[in-house]
């Protein structure tokens, strides 16, 4: 599998995914904001998580007009995969590839620390390393990380199969305890817990690699 | 000509950050709110002098980047 890690000014999380996913087996290039193209053969783009451009305006608004944010809109729109973890699930509802939208936390607090989550579907490239039901542990780290959905949004959602992850217990009053959601062609996830800090037993965890094996493991059969 | 854009929650999105404003009014003995709302002004010194196509524009601006419109509701006011 290759994967592009996008690196925006003020990405913090981009090695780290670099290096998650090259554990799993995947070949990674870094590719920077400026460019207007992704490299090419790329079947997954990950988008790291940081406070790309300080999260002035609004957290991943400028992000995602950045020139490789729209190459990013055209891979994805094109039937290529996608993750955004933390900021890059910011980025990636600003550029509208994924639905709703993530408010400050309902405590107002910066949240660092791990939580439990759900996985609620197997049913995607990104969970079909787990079961659904089974309960992972991600670590989160965020101040705006509260999903937002109307009830309509929610119905399509739920009704769809695409929550990805809910919170065991609800950290940042996210609608639904939405930890993470699938696009409709199930190809684009954006999560704000942090998989890529859970593979390694020095991380505490290792629950996290359970995702980037799932995908290397669904590209290379594809 | 200037513009000046005004950012707010829609109505119905839960305001964390309006409601602590609120609650710090009242340990200072403001007594009396009970309701804030807390929202962002931005202020654009544009080139175009004809106001129609000042406000057509910076609409545009709102609708691409300078509002969230799944959250936020704005208003353009051009002088």
């Amino acid at each position: 599998m290759r994967a592009g890690v996008i690196v925006f000014p003020g990405s913090n999380c981009d090695r780290d995914l670099a290096v998650a996913l090259e554990r799993a087996g995947a070949s990674v290039s870094m590719v920077w904001h400026k460019d207007s193209r992704l490299p090419d053969g790329l079947d997954l783009v990950a988008i790291p998580g940081g406070f790309s451009f300080g999260d002035y305006l609004r957290c991943g608004a400028i992000a995602a007009q950045s020139p490789i944010s729209k190459a990013v809109v055209k891979h994805a729109n094109s039937g290529g995969y996608v993750i955004g973890i933390c900021n890059g699930f910011q980025v990636l509802t600003e550029t509208g590839l994924l639905p709703g939208a993530l408010m400050r936390n309902a405590g107002l607090k910066f949240l660092c620390k791990p939580v439990g989550l759900r996985v609620e579907t197997s049913d995607s490239a990104f969970t079909s390393g787990y079961s659904a039901g089974q309960t992972v542990q991600f670590p989160v780290a965020h101040h705006d990380g509260n999903y937002t959905a109307d009830a309509e949004l929610l119905k399509r959602l739920n009704g769809e199969d695409r929550v990805a992850f809910r919170y065991v217990n609800n950290p940042n009053g996210s609608s639904d305890d939405i930890a993470g959601v699938l696009s409709k062609n199930r190809r684009v996830l954006g999560l704000m817990p942090h998989p890529e800090r859970a593979v390694d037993g020095a991380h505490g965890g290792v629950d996290g690699g359970g995702m980037f094996a799932s995908l290397v493991n669904v590209m290379q059969s594809a | 000509m200037k513009a000046t854009v005004h950012v707010m929650l829609k109505s119905g999105v839960l305001d964390p950050q309006g409601a602590a404003v609120r609650h710090a009014l009242g340990t200072l003995g403001f007594d009396g709110v009970d309701k804030v709302r807390q929202g962002k002004v931005i202020e654009l010194e544009l080139d175009e002098t004809d106001r129609d196509k000042a406000q057509t524009t910076v609409t545009a601006m709102c609708e691409k980047l300078l509002a969230n419109t799944v959250i936020e509701s704005y208003r353009v006011d051009i002088a």
